[in-house]
């Protein structure tokens, strides 16, 4: 491995000097533009093709143009590796990208030896950036950030109400679970049960008797959307009155089906629609003028260019590792997402999840809306 | 109090469903002397039958009350789920009777892959729900009694008396005791040993239908691995009750629900099934054949 680094390092390098000589850094975009995901791919570039446009029209960054290098890695990973040393050959400084998790974190190994910035739009598996590399960035929240924004609204509107913490044991799950807990106990609320279930276990009525000894009236769910609605049922028909949040992993149209009724008041975490935000507007208009509709992860696209732009600018510096310095430590940056600033890791300290809930619509279907 | 009876209530549901699948088990253990890996996937398809019976009517009849849908359900499951038992054994185990002993045992559990990989092609991967059926439920002094609780208990019962009729009491059940003790003996005195099997499976896949049924109706989930931790479950409480005995099976299937259940109730849920997998050990140290199997039993 070391050995093939060698050549390819050689090459960065001179790559990296010719580049330079143009005078135009370039931004990989390494995304899956074909395959399953595609349509998320073509997300990806778009977004950050426009901010690109964007930026160079105000005048670029540092006095130099930004241009755009695509890396398909049909959401593979040994395709993301390809992707990533084909960059590195070209000179690439910054990458966007990529947008699956399994992708991503590999990648990132790849990138960070050949001193490569990276910036995902989409991966929110915590272990992108809990690996200590100085390189790894993300635009969107992480897994275990939802648990904050469950605990804050559980401490908010049940603060003396006697909590029911229940998890899946999956990596998941018991993540989101415990990150909640730790939320509540920190604003001084304390669970009154804390239980994990097995994954495909279906009888609840004795955890169900045992919350209602307790006198639970809400219980939290880190875990998927069967089980959630398998509870839900269950809580009905043992008349217990409680109500239940959960995670993103709960968002299927499947979990009404199974919960019935019951899925009245449900309520769950995910994140936003970025494009309702004031700071999106009119990045969005741009877009919809161009006949593209910047659903899901474009616009997380567009702010991970404008979080490179602008780092690099307040740095005054096109070096990857010094920009890197320079996003963990510079604060706020205005972004299409608004306020954003990151961690240490490389994190977004503003967790991207809001509550939605399930209600009973005027057509006598139940459906989930974001709460105001 | 109120919480340990509710907890029992809970735990003895559980374990009514558990061992109407434990005598299927047992049962062709008895005769035979094969473990039917293949059962918790009869049960799976039984309760997939059922679902599908359901839509049918609901999608029919727009409105059916709910006795009558579950009535038609747990017959068409029985029959259908019978039908697969007797064709599963006609195919799979009786061209390898009187192979070596291990034989019918991978062929259990080739066919258990493939009822459970069938149902996952014909009916995708998903968790198929259907809508609550009965949702009454009555109060005694702080215990909640559900009235699907109810029908579990009332047609559990029903099916074991009629069960331990058939078999006590009846030319056929003869005939299976008999074959249960020797079946070269038995064929010798005009016994159709392999008809006496073919009814043994389909007996025991009847009431695995049945407990599909009320799997569907209880819980309102079933998708095609739904199959397999039931099936475990009630494998357990035939060993610990003594597989062959039916007695024995009724028993162990009471007792893994009320384990199971009284143990979260008290300590954990996570380690609930720790709890009775750890009680079937100590079990079988001292009881090696299982609380009421019959040590004698000498199987060739």
């Amino acid at each position: 491995m070391r050995k093939r680094l060698v050549p390819a390092m050689a090459v960065a390098a001179l790559a990296a000097f010719t580049a330079g000589a143009h005078a135009d850094v370039i931004i990989g975009v390494g995304a899956p533009i074909t395959g399953p995901n595609a349509a998320f791919g073509a997300q990806i570039l778009r977004g950050a093709q426009q901010a690109v446009d964007d930026i160079n029209a105000a005048g670029g960054v540092n006095g130099e143009k930004l241009k755009i290098a695509v890396g398909d890695d049909v959401s593979d990973p040994k395709q993301g590796i390809s992707v990533a040393n084909k960059f590195i050959a070209d000179g690439v400084k910054f990458v966007v990208g990529h947008y699956n998790s399994g992708v991503s974190i590999p990648v990132s190994e790849v990138l960070a030896e050949n001193g490569v910035l990276e910036i995902s739009p989409a991966s929110t598996n915590p272990r992108y950036t809990e690996r200590g590399l100085w390189n790894t960035f993300r635009m969107c929240g992480r897994d275990d950030q939802q648990g904050i924004v469950a605990g804050a609204y559980l401490t908010e509107h049940f603060k003396d109400a006697k909590i029911a913490v229940v998890h899946d044991k999956t990596p998941y799950g018991q993540g989101v679970a415990d990150e909640t807990k730790k939320a509540l106990n920190g604003a001084g609320v304390h669970e009154v049960m804390y239980e994990g279930i097995n994954p495909g276990d279906v009888d609840f009525s004795v955890l169900i008797a045992k919350m209602k000894d307790a006198g639970v009236t809400v219980v939290y769910y880190g875990g998927l959307h069967t089980e959630a609605g398998l509870i839900l049922r269950q809580l009905a028909d043992q008349g217990l009155k409680a109500t239940m949040m959960s995670d993103d992993g709960t968002v299927s149209t499947e979990i009404s089906s199974i919960a019935g009724d019951a899925i009245d008041g449900f309520t769950f975490t995910f994140p936003p629609d970025p494009r309702n935000r004031e700071a999106a507007k009119g990045a969005v208009e741009t877009f919809r003028k161009a006949g593209f509709e910047p659903e899901a992860y474009t616009l997380y696209s567009y702010a991970s260019v404008q979080v490179i732009a602008e780092a690099a600018k307040a740095a005054n510096s096109l070096d990857p590792a010094t920009v890197a310095e320079e996003i963990k430590k510079h604060g706020i940056f205005k972004t299409v997402l608004g306020d954003r600033s990151f961690n240490e890791k490389g994190d977004t300290t503003n967790p991207d999840y809001v509550v939605y809930r399930w209600k009973k619509g005027e057509d006598g279907k139940y459906n989930y809306n974001q709460l105001p | 109090m109120e919480y340990f009876a509710q907890q029992v209530l809970n735990g003895v549901t559980l374990g009514a469903i558990y061992a109407l699948i434990a005598l299927g088990y047992t049962m062709v253990y008895g005769i035979i002397g094969m473990i039917n890996f293949a059962h918790g996937d009869i049960f799976m398809v039984g309760g997939f039958t059922a679902l599908i019976v359901f839509l049918i009517l609901v999608s029919l009849f727009y409105s059916v009350p709910a006795a009558v849908a579950l009535l038609v359900m747990t017959i068409v499951a029985m029959l259908l789920t019978a039908l697969w038992s007797w064709l599963i054994e006609r195919v799979a185990y009786r061209p390898l009777r009187g192979s070596f002993r291990l034989a019918p045992l991978i062929t259990a559990i080739g066919i258990s892959i493939v009822l459970s990989n069938l149902v996952q092609v014909l009916q995708g991967p998903r968790n198929k729900p259907i809508p609550p059926m009965i949702s009454q439920t009555y109060e005694f002094g702080g215990v909640v009694l559900t009235l699907k609780q109810v029908v579990i208990l009332a047609v559990t019962s029903a099916l074991l008396a009629l069960f331990w009729f058939l078999v006590n009491k009846t030319t056929l059940g003869r005939a299976q005791r008999a074959c249960e003790q020797d079946p070269k003996m038995a064929a010798m005195l005009g016994i159709d040993v392999d008809r006496t099997i073919s009814l043994t499976f389909i007996m025991g896949a009847a009431l695995a239908a049945v407990a599909g049924t009320m799997f569907i109706m209880y819980y309102g989930v079933i998708s095609f691995s739904s199959g397999f931790i039931p099936g475990v479950k009630a494998f357990t409480a035939a060993v610990l009750g003594g597989i062959g005995s039916i007695q024995g099976a009724v028993l162990g299937g009471l007792l893994i629900g009320l384990i199971e259940a009284l143990w979260s109730a008290y300590f954990s849920v996570d380690y609930k099934d720790v709890a009775a997998f750890s009680i079937l050990i100590v079990v079988l140290i001292f009881l090696p054949s299982g609380l009421l199997g019959r040590a004698d039993v000498e199987k060739v």
